[in-house]
């Protein structure tokens, strides 16, 4: 057991964990952060990406140990109380997500993507998107949500 | 439901209403399955068979049941006499073979990935630990593992049943009378017309639903408790208790939410039965959830067929006559419709066409790889791939544009209702219109111009484009006819609406929605029909303690049969408040009307709402004589048809033939979907359809190498398509309303996935056709399409075929056209050769 300490969503928690332990079954598991969801064992879908320190990781790619002493922000973490993440209202608003198992990650990457690039072109989204895969969309709405929520204002609500 | 109509004002019907289901999904408050906790749960893990066919010689358990927080090992043959069996819903002939299907192998495995024991431990990590710990020997046994050896039927997937054959199942137009003989037909078109024969191969796909099935079971309530990631919580309960022995009413399912489904979800499956078997036997709640390996390895797969064409035609372009034999793999079992999703092709093989005779003929093999069934489409998407490459084939062979020679065959608008020559009767459509507005989208004229400067100038990068016009049957189905057909279920859907007090309303549907957005569409189908407000509607599924009669979600049925049934609800509920209104009014009830949410009394301003008339019943202190104190109404609704969505779909691809690589230039569909409840909703079903059709034209395939092993049982092997390697599309659509059913709506769940194949390929194919190419199997790679460009050139003529596709090939004879006879070897199986995956 590694002693771990670190601060999710705003919030900051104390853990023993196992080595072996990855840190979206830290999330999902011990903190109950169940939003992030895991989607294959290969790091292939991007179901889990949340920000480690305000850039995107899979989660599933990167041990609880690894986080130890940084800050972690999942989609439970990115709306402040009742008003959605712009990127959040976009999802919603261009209907880019069906069953929206695959959506917390595909936001989180497209906030990083956003972040990087405030006004990326269509194939910039794509390719920035290229890591998170959806089985409902087809992406055309994806797409369209994030060229959406990168003519609206991003600041403020991102943590 | 003449009640309602007249004055029934659609307000809600038609708009794009952003989704009620999407605050928590965007939020990330989840239920799904693998989210839940309970006190005391228990986790499993899966000993899974290395091997294709094998039989058990002796499994060796100590050493897991002693390896930490290990609570129970499980073997077949502990538990056979008590875990059940997997049934299949639909043995397409009575004489059907179908071999048992036990959840834990008992004395044999038929396919790689099957599971063998059971570890259930404290944490999933220890249960998959000591699962590593558990000794399993096998004595090897010889694999059926193509369509070609299931053929010949020497060596057995199972021994015991003494064929690979499951059953032969034929549809043959003259025989039924409603059409010609086909082989005159063709005889006739040997003499005098055309015949073009061909031979293709549907490969092997994955549905690969981004959320892993997840099962719970808690056995501590009066009912067992079972949380399944299943698009199919009825049916479960009700296999449960047909095949374990405990009551019906002794099991709950719940569905909580779940991540796509795309027919991978319309399943009973081996994991369910053991997790209910565990948590029984063990008096605790258990938890099981797939890695994506073993739900790549042991979901059920889709596709899976060698079909053998011949079509008939006079030498002006007029299709006289279709022969289809097919081949279609099972996998080593008969999953839930199993034999059955071949079987849905043969009405659909005709298409949008009026031909004069027509025989279909699937002959469905065991093999011993993992077991096939539904898959968006389920038998749909494989014919109209068949007949819309075989139409663009005859245009070629003719020398006429592939929209020409659709046009010469297609029915008519103005020839509807037309029964077709597999004998259904398509209610309405207008595949004119919806073609003429795809061309007009598309810039047909203008591409079909820079494709020929393109020719002319020799640029490496060909163009080409494809058509497909498409139909598909909707709305599964009129009970009558799945009786007909040795289905062992009816098609009917439940709905109940609950009058709360306050005036809000519930609406139970027994569909079960996995993203389809049910929630939002049904809430404005009551708004509209109960004229209350959008935000009062909650619409509940998928747990059978709330929604008790359902027969859930698949085959595009929801809108057409599941709402419905919800429209017929909401007219009872009218109904019972018209006569509690009247009496309130002291009016007669046939001087009352609903109108806008309204029982007015006619040509007077008195009035009441249904939510007053709702709160009058529930005090129920002032009620006519023998009125009950309720207007929640139920209806259970069975269809008298299916519904026949169609469409136009139009696809450029740019081919480089120097290289291969393929790229998506335009896509443009026009699609026929009757009346449109949300369009929002609709283009994202189109959008997610067309990119799984497309995956399956470009890009998926599932693989087995030489000894049966799932090679592409990863998404680093299995290729789903990324956002990087799709296009945005251009989607719109042209209605003509159903007649069966009052919404005027036909399903479109399908749709996309149905017509997108054939287009991709009908285009690439288009690209090359020059250069000697008629056929590129797929998912046409760069290296098929490449190869097929390199056989093609030497001839210049269409002989590419032989080379693209990975085996020997049926010979041609002198005018180029591709023959094959019934000894000929079939185009051989993709599966069967691990070097070739296809995978880019």
């Amino acid at each position: 057991m590694a002693r771990i300490s670190v601060k999710v969503d705003g919030a900051s928690y104390s853990d023993d964990v196992e080595p072996r332990m990855l840190l979206v079954h830290y999330l999902r598991e011990r903190l109950g952060k169940v939003g992030t969801v895991v989607g294959c064992d290969t790091s292939n879908c991007g179901a889990c990406t949340v920000h480690l320190d305000g850039r995107s990781v899979k989660s599933c790619n990167v041990l609880a140990v690894q986080a130890d002493g940084h800050e972690v922000t999942t989609i439970e973490g990115i709306s402040s109380g009742e008003e959605l993440h712009p990127v959040q209202e976009a999802f919603r608003e261009c209907h880019a997500l069906q069953c929206g198992y695959c959506t917390p990650g595909m936001i989180m990457q497209a906030i990083d993507l956003l972040n990087e690039n405030p006004s990326p072109s269509e194939e910039g989204i794509r390719h920035g998107l290229e890591g998170n895969l959806c089985r409902c969309t087809g992406y055309h709405n994806i797409v369209k949500a994030v060229q959406k929520a990168a003519g609206s204002d991003l600041e403020g609500a991102q943590q | 439901m003449t009640v309602t109509e007249p004055t029934t004002e659609k307000r809600e019907i038609g708009a794009a209403r952003r989704r009620k289901e999407d605050q928590r999904l965007i939020t990330g408050r989840t239920r799904w399955t693998d989210n839940i906790q309970l006190p005391g749960m228990l986790h499993v893990a899966m000993v899974r068979s290395p091997f294709a066919h094998a039989r058990i010689v002796a499994i060796d358990t100590a050493e897991a049941e002693q390896a930490p927080n290990v609570v129970a090992v499980l073997t077949g043959a502990q538990v056979a006499g008590e875990q059940g069996g997997l049934i299949t819903a639909w043995p397409v002939t009575p004489d059907q073979k179908t071999p048992d299907h036990p959840p834990i192998a008992v004395d044999r495995v038929t396919f790689a990935g099957e599971v063998v024991a059971v570890v259930v431990a404290r944490s999933a990590a220890e249960a998959r630990d000591a699962a590593e710990l558990v000794d399993v020997e096998y004595d090897e046994l010889p694999a059926v593992l193509t369509l070609e050896e299931a053929e010949q039927d020497t060596v057995h997937a199972h021994p015991d049943l003494g064929t690979n054959k499951s059953a032969t199942w034929v549809l043959d137009s003259a025989q039924q009378g409603s059409g010609g003989d086909v082989d005159e037909a063709i005889e006739e078109a040997r003499r005098n017309g055309v015949v073009i024969e061909r031979e293709y191969r549907q490969q092997r796909l994955i549905p690969a639903f981004m959320e892993p099935r997840s099962f719970v079971c808690d056995p501590t309530g009066e009912q067992i408790t079972l949380w399944s990631a299943t698009q199919v919580p009825h049916i479960v309960r009700f296999a449960l208790a047909a095949t374990t022995g405990v009551p019906e009413s002794k099991i709950r399912v719940i569905a909580p939410d779940v991540g796509g489904g795309f027919g991978g979800k319309l399943q009973i499956t081996p994991e369910e039965w053991i997790v209910f078997l565990a948590a029984r036997r063990l008096g605790r709640p258990v938890k099981y959830t797939e890695t994506r390996s073993e739900s790549l390895v042991s979901g059920h797969h889709g596709r899976d067929q060698v079909q053998r064409l011949t079509l008939a035609a006079t030498k002006d372009g007029r299709v006289t006559g279709l022969k289809v034999e097919l081949l279609a793999d099972l996998g080593s079992y008969a999953a839930l419709v199993g034999g059955g999703v071949p079987v849905l092709g043969a009405w659909m093989f005709n298409s949008i066409y009026k031909f004069d005779s027509y025989r279909f003929t699937t002959h469905n093999y065991y093999t011993n790889k993992t077991w096939v069934d539904a898959y968006r489409g389920a038998g749909r998407p494989e014919a109209t791939y068949a007949i819309e490459r075989l139409m663009t084939e005859l245009a070629a062979e003719l020398d006429v544009d592939p929209i020409e020679i659709r046009e010469k065959n297609w029915i008519k608008h103005e020839e509807f209702p037309f029964t077709t020559v597999a004998g259904m009767t398509y209610d309405s459509g207008n595949y004119e219109a919806a073609t003429a507005k795809a061309m007009e989208l598309f810039g047909y004229d203008e591409l079909r111009e820079e494709q020929r400067r393109r020719r002319e100038s020799n640029d490496a990068v060909q163009l080409g484009i494809g058509v497909s016009t498409f139909t598909e049957m909707c709305g599964l189905a009129p009970s009558r006819i799945l009786g007909q057909l040795n289905y062992a279920a009816g098609g009917w859907e439940h709905a109940d609406i609950r009058m709360l007090a306050t005036g809000k309303v519930e609406v139970i549907t027994g569909t079960s929605p996995h993203g389809q957005g049910h929630e939002t569409a049904w809430s404005q189908i009551v708004a509209d029909k109960l004229g209350v407000p959008f935000e009062d509607v909650e619409v509940l599924h998928g747990d059978t303690q709330i929604s008790h009669r359902g027969m859930d979600t698949y085959g595009s049925r929801s809108l057409v049969v599941g709402a419905e049934a919800v429209v017929r609800a909401a007219d009872k509920v009218i109904e019972k408040a018209k006569k509690i209104a009247a009496h309130m009014l002291e009016a007669s009830e046939d001087d009352l009307e609903f109108r806008s949410g309204r029982l007015e009394v006619r040509g007077t301003d008195k009035g009441l709402t249904i939510q007053e008339v709702a709160m009058a019943a529930f005090h129920a202190h002032d009620l006519p004589d023998g009125a009950e104190p309720s207007i929640d109404g139920s209806a259970t609704y069975d269809p008298d048809n299916f519904s026949f969505p169609h469409g136009t779909h139009l696809c450029a691809m740019e081919v480089d033939t120097e290289t291969g690589a393929t790229t998506m230039r335009k896509y443009v569909c026009v699609d026929d979907i009757g009346e449109i409840i949300n369009p929002m909703i609709v283009e994202g079903q189109v959008h997610g359809g067309l990119v799984q059709g497309i995956a399956q034209a470009l890009w998926e395939e599932a693989v087995y190498d030489d000894s049966g092993t799932l090679v592409t049982a990863s998404f680093v092997d299995y290729t789903l398509p990324t956002a990087a390697d799709t296009i945005s599309f251009q989607t719109d659509h042209t209605t003509t309303p159903a007649t069966y059913t009052s919404l005027g709506t036909k399903g479109v769940g399908e749709a996309g996935t149905i017509a997108s194949t054939p287009a991709v390929v009908n285009a690439i194919v288009d690209a090359v056709r020059h250069l000697g190419v008629d056929d590129i199997v797929m998912p046409c790679t760069p290296e098929r399409v490449y190869k097929a460009i390199r056989a093609g050139a030497g001839t210049g003529d269409a002989t590419a075929r032989d080379a693209s596709a990975l085996g020997g090939d049926a010979p041609r004879d002198a005018s180029g056209q591709a023959h094959f006879s019934p000894g000929a070897e079939e185009n051989a199986d993709p599966g069967s050769t691990g070097s070739e995956g296809g995978q880019q």
